[in-house]
Formats: C-alpha cells, structure tokens, sequence
C-alpha cells in the first residue's frame, strides 16, 4: 500500500514537473468500454491537439458502477479525478453530495465560458439538474430506450413494427413466432420497462415530483398499469411472444445480433455497436405504450450518464476542465459523438448540424432516440432522483428475476420493491439531514 | 482418549520449549522487538481495519463521506428483518457445504487414485495440479464461456441430456455453476495435501493391513482414512474458508456485475452494499457478522473436531 502511494506519488510528481513548464494536466474517469471507449479516446487526443494549454488524460474505470465506487472511494481519500462520468441511477448520489461536486453551470461562468441551458435539448436539460434548474452535471453520453427490429423478419412474418403493446400482443408477436422468430427481448427492466415506462405513460413515479424536489421521497412504483404490464409479459413468456435472457444487458442484446431475435428494446447508444456487428437490415422505432392506459404518450428521459466536476483541485485545472466542457459541447464533437456512437446531441446546434448534413437520411434509426427524447412532455417525464438507486435497481432486478421465473407473483415483486425501495430512500433521506 | 493423550503430550512439549526459549533471550525486550515487524503488520491491516469496521457499522454515512449519525444497532437489526439476507445466509450455507464436500472428495479419490500409478506417476501429477495456477476470475470468465446461454459447451451437454439449463435466469442452474468452478478451482491443492498425506503412511502399516483384510475398499475406511485425518481436517478448514471467501472472483465474474435474482454469498453481498451500493454502515454491519460467524467457526473446529482426530 504504502509502496504503491509512494510510486503513485513520484510519478506524479515527476510528471507535473515536465508539465508544469506549460501545460495543465486532468484527469477523466469514464465507463465507457469497447468501441465507445475508442470514442472517448479520440475526443481526448482531438482536445489536446487543439489546443496546447491543457491535457486531458481518460481512464477506464470499468462498468457505470465500478467507476462511480472508485470515484467515491478516491474522493475520500482526497485523490479524486477532475472529472467523472456518472450514470443515471448515481445522480442523487453525487447530486446530494454538495460540495463533492462543481455545478458544471458555475463551473462554465466562474471560467468566462458562455453558458445557456437553453441550448441543451429539452428531454436532456434537467435530468442532471438541480431543483433551481442549475445543471449540476453536463450530459455527456445521453441515450433513451428503443426498440430496434431486424427488419427482414419484419417483412417475412408481413408485420410493420407495433406502436402500441396491444398491436404487439394481438399482431406483431403472434406473425413473428409463427415466422419462427422470438419477437421480442429487452436489456434493462429497471431502466426500459420501469423508469421510462413510467415516463411514456407520463405516470408518477415517486413522490416529491418524482424526488427532484425533496429527499423525504417515497417510491410509488406499485402502479396497476406496470403490474399489468409485467402480468402481460408473463402471458407472452408462455406464449413465446417474449423472451428472457436473464440480467446481463449483452446476454439479450447478442440473440438479436444472431437474427433469433426480432425485436429488442435497447440503448439509442447501442446504435453504433449494432451498425458494426449485424448484416441484416435494421431500423428503430419508439417504445411501444399501452393504449389501455395513455391515448397520449408522453416522451421518454435520457439514461446514460453524466460528467461531473470533482472540486478540491487548483483553478488552472478547474479551467482546464471547464474549456474542456467547451470543447466537448461544440456541435463539431457533438456530431461526431453521436454518429459514432448512437447517443445523443445534447444540444440544438449539434442536433441541427447532423441533420443538415444529412446523417437522418442516411440512417433514419438514428434519429430516434432524439426524436422520441422531443415528443410532447407531461408532469412526470423529466426523469427521476432517488437515492441509494443502484440498490433500488438491484432490488427491481431480483424481484423481476423472480417473477419471470415463476418464484414470485407479480403483485407480491412489486409490493416487495416498493416495500424495500422505500426502506433504501429513507436511509439515504437520513444520510442527508 | 487417544486424542486427549496426545493433547496432553503436545502442552507438555510446548511447556519445554517455551522454558527453552526463556532461557535463550537475556534480555525481555529482544523478543518483543523482533515481533513488532510482525505485530505491526497484523495490528495494521488486520485489527484496525476491523475496528474500524466494528466502529462504521454503529453509523449511518453519505457515500461520499460528508456525514455520519449514530444508529446504534439499527444496521444489525435491519440485516436481522431482512428476508432477502437470510436467503443469502442459506445460500451460503449450502454453497459452502456443497463446494467443501465435492473438492475433497473428488481430491481424495483422485489422489487415491494417482497413487497407485507407478509409469508416468510425475506427469498425471503435475496435469491433476495445474489448474491450481488458474486465478479466481479466470476461472469463473471460463465458467461463464462454458456456460454461456446459447454457445456454451456445457449448456449443450447439459441440455442434451434434457435439463434446460439457463446461467443467468435460473437461480439454481446459476448456483450450480458457481458450485461446478469453485469445486473444480479448488481441487488441485486438496489433491497435493492428500497425495502426500497418502505417502507419508508407512509401507508396514499398509503391508499389515493387506494381510488383515483382502478388500482395498475396507483398508481403505480402516486404515487409510483415519491415517489421513489430519490432512483432512486441516484441508477442511482451508476449504470452508475458501468456499466462504476465496470464491468472490468465481461468483462476480458468473453474475457479470448484475446481482439480480442471482445467488450471493454473504461475502458478496458485503460487497454489493458497501461498494456497489455506497452502504457502508449496513456493508461493515454485515462484515462484523462475518467475522463473528468466523470466529464461532473456528472455535467450534479446534475444540469439537480436533480431538477427534489422532496425530501420530
């Protein structure tokens, strides 16, 4: 241990002494693997060839969740990085830690860059955002859930994608089996057929205005619209008009890569992977509602994840993060983030410049996630902020796990979520009195 | 009464070099000084992190570390209420129970076995121990291959002879798993313990009990067995707290990093609130009651156990 600091410390040392002549050296903790990761790399190596003041430095720090307990885990130790990527179910984590964190908005101004939310999209402006509307974090890899379909089965089984779930149960499904195909997977219960389920059907999630304007907040995920839904999934698991592969996000995004799958309700992000990997044809369209519940759907909130200022550092670091903000934010690094990767632009400028270039002609699929991020608003769509969430998510994870196994009943999962998610948010209500 | 014999024997031999040791230090302090490398290595990276431990699990901290309040036993009363980590506790139990038994019996019989080979004897070994080297992860990752859902060989064993298995889905195929690579993980260093354990029985012993008894099956149970129990009772010990610790890298690599409706040892779901979760003062509750269960383990080992077992 002590060997190891002692190392950390003289490298460090020895390279602030060569930087320290000119340029200012930070740090990037992301989660961002794979062919995103490359991305990320490139936007790096693009920053500090465009400028010779600063350097950027990216670290892998593995999955959403590992990156956000080594943030946590360097922060008390007072090693943090400059800045760190975290995911949406973090937020109220690093949001609620006030002075872990600069509010990316002060950040900008304290360092003379012009900042106006008004330039972010709307379905990505206050996710990250206080209750004042002072953005906190600055969207970085902003996905929605869709559902993206193999449109050769499509055409086999004679089926155009459904809008709605009725259209899937009654129409689509049944075509695509009987063309021997498994019409539908999905990667993220919690995310896709929970927190955004919620949001389509511009449903309550929680109270305190889904927990942005409080930390007393109480989950009121037993709803009987989502019970009905997960009752439906179990009538389509028997009826092979669904199928689950289990928790892991690849573990059901990999059947539909094969072509066995039909249709799969994944990440706008996962576009780019997609667009590599599969010859077949492809295109996506938005999350399917219920028309039993909502004749008016509502949009969806972004998922992915954020970049935060850590504070404790120097005010020549504190500019260089705050220029690379800039850097990050232009429409030229936005546009070529999204092309590559399938997230999306986080601002008007970015969104108008791909579509100018033609990039929605060419691949219409890719304007979806966006799309769908714009539909109409409603009380309950701007997303959510819980603390302990990732517990909570784990806590869906299981009880859904169970009941699509056949170990719980529906009513008895979701009373069991709401019961222990409840528990979670008064401890984390208590840890920030 | 053969094992308190030989109890009584070993006090005695350690009152002799105790006074032996006394004798040899002139003065007090020299003894000490040459322990306090080793004292000061067990006080740091063990007691006190434990303490510190013992401390957190009063607490109810941020994440971040901005702020504790004192709970009292509130995180120990929760674990007490919570379903979900006795269904953990159980899991543990059979976990360790299942992966103990098979690594030592299939080591024992394989050892067993390389004994009685005399051509080539050195190579079947060294094959029987290399997986020793593999590390935790590595092989749960091969575990995950093997298993995987649509590809994985063993799933396509598995399912040619009609068990629909589903890593990942299924609790207990996912269990099995886990069971099947820890087990297979551990077995090279039971297999070296009891190969020289079988060695070390003297050739007499065996030669007297051929002439006593015919069936290799019935020396065996007779005399080879309980020739063997110190071996295995030490290997016992190493096992169960391989099960119960060691088998982190397994479970974290074949759950991929999404709990679910997965099974969790008690270990890992430290992990999976503490660190994962930002939980700590639940996380430290639960790994004081780890430490307690280990302590009542191995007091109920040396005091129960040991005295069954004849040293020779």
């Amino acid at each position: 241990m002590t060997f190891v600091k002692t190392t950390a410390v003289a490298a460090a040392v020895s390279l602030t002494a060569v930087a320290a002549q000119a340029q200012t050296q930070i740090e990037w903790w992301h989660a961002m693997g794979g062919q995103l990761g490359e991305t990320v790399n490139q936007i790096a190596t693009d920053f500090n060839a465009s400028q010779s003041d600063y350097v950027i430095t990216p670290v892998f720090k593995g999955t959403y969740e590992e990156t956000l307990t080594a943030g946590i885990a360097a922060f008390r130790a007072g090693e943090q990085p400059n800045i760190m990527q975290v995911f949406d179910a973090g937020a109220a984590t690093v949001i609620g830690a006030t002075g872990a964190t600069i509010p990316v908005q002060q950040l900008m101004s304290d360092n003379g860059v012009d900042f106006d939310i008004e330039d972010y999209i709307a379905g990505v402006r206050y996710f990250y955002a206080d209750n004042d509307g002072q953005m906190i974090g600055m969207p970085f890899n902003s996905s929605t859930p869709i559902m993206y379909y193999n449109e050769a089965a499509l055409a086999e089984a004679g089926v155009t994608p459904p809008a709605t779930w009725e259209e899937f149960a009654e129409v689509t499904g049944p075509a695509l089996r009987d063309a021997g195909y498994i019409p539908l997977a999905q990667s993220h219960l919690p995310w896709i057929f929970t927190e955004n389920f919620f949001s389509r059907h511009n449903i309550q999630f929680a109270s305190n205005d889904n927990g942005y304007s409080g930390v007393d907040t109480e989950i009121m995920v037993d709803h009987p619209a989502i019970r009905a839904h997960f009752s439906a999934l179990l009538e389509w698991q028997e009826a092979d008009l669904f199928h689950w592969y289990g928790g892991g996000w690849s573990d059901n995004q990999q059947p539909f890569e094969n072509g066995e799958v039909a249709m799969w309700l994944g990440s706008s992000g996962s576009f780019g992977g997609i667009q590599d990997r599969v010859d077949f044809p492809f295109s996506a369209t938005y999350l399917p509602y219920w028309e039993a519940v909502t004749t008016e759907p509502t949009q969806t909130f972004i998922g992915g994840a954020a970049l935060f200022a850590m504070s404790g550092h120097d005010d020549a670091e504190n500019e260089a993060t705050a220029a690379f903000f800039e850097f990050l934010t232009s429409s030229d690094v936005q546009y070529m983030w999204h092309r590559e990767t399938g997230y999306v632009p986080i601002t008007n400028a970015a969104y108008a410049a791909a579509a100018d270039d033609g990039h929605y002609e060419r691949f219409p699929a890719a304007e979806v996630g966006i799309q769908q991020l714009t539909l109409p608003a409603g009380e309950f769509t701007r997303g959510y902020r819980m603390g302990f969430y990732v517990q909570i998510r784990d806590v869906m994870n299981r009880e859904y796990g169970r009941i699509l196994t056949g170990d719980t009943s529906v009513e008895d999962g979701f009373a069991t979520i709401q019961e222990e998610s409840n528990q979670l948010l008064d401890r984390f209500a208590r840890t920030q009195g | 009464m053969a094992g308190r014999k030989a109890l009584g024997h070993r006090t005695h031999d350690g009152e002799g070099t105790d006074h032996v040791k006394r004798s040899a230090f002139k003065n007090p302090w020299l003894p000490i000084l040459l322990l306090v490398p080793q004292l000061s290595i067990i006080a740091v990276f063990f007691y006190w992190p434990a303490g510190y431990a013992v401390q957190t699990s009063f607490f109810l901290q941020d994440p971040f570390g901005f702020g504790s309040t004192y709970v009292g036993l509130e995180n120990y009363t929760d674990l007490a209420t919570s379903t979900n980590y006795l269904d953990a506790l159980k899991f543990t139990a059979v976990f360790t129970t299942v992966v103990t038994f098979f690594s030592l019996g299939i080591a024992l019989l394989l050892a067993v076995k390389a004994d009685k080979v005399i051509r080539g004897a050195r190579s079947y070994r060294t094959l029987l121990m290399w997986v020793y080297a593999v590390a935790p992860p590595v092989a749960g990752l091969m575990g995950v291959m093997l298993f995987d859902q649509s590809r994985g060989n063993l799933t396509q064993l598995l399912q040619s002879f009609g068990w629909d298995f589903t890593l990942g889905v299924s609790y207990w195929d996912t269990a099995f798993a886990m069971m099947t690579v820890s087990v297979w993980k551990q077995i090279p260093v039971n297999f070296i313990f009891f190969l020289s354990g079988l060695q070390a029985i003297p050739n007499s012993v065996r030669e007297a009990a051929l002439i006593d008894n015919k069936s290799s099956m019935g020396r065996f149970w007779d005399v080879t067995f309980p020739l063997l129990a110190p071996t295995g009772f030490f290997l016992l010990i190493i096992n169960i707290t391989y099960a119960l610790f060691d088998t982190f890298g397994i479970i974290d690599t074949i759950v991929k990093g999404e709990p679910g409706n997965n099974p969790m040892t008690l270990v890992y779901r430290v992990f999976v609130d503490g660190f994962r979760g930002g939980d700590l003062g639940g996380s430290s509750a639960q790994s004081v009651v780890l430490m307690i269960l280990v302590l009542i383990l191995t007091v109920v080992q040396f005091r129960l156990l040991e005295r069954r077992i004849h040293y020779t």
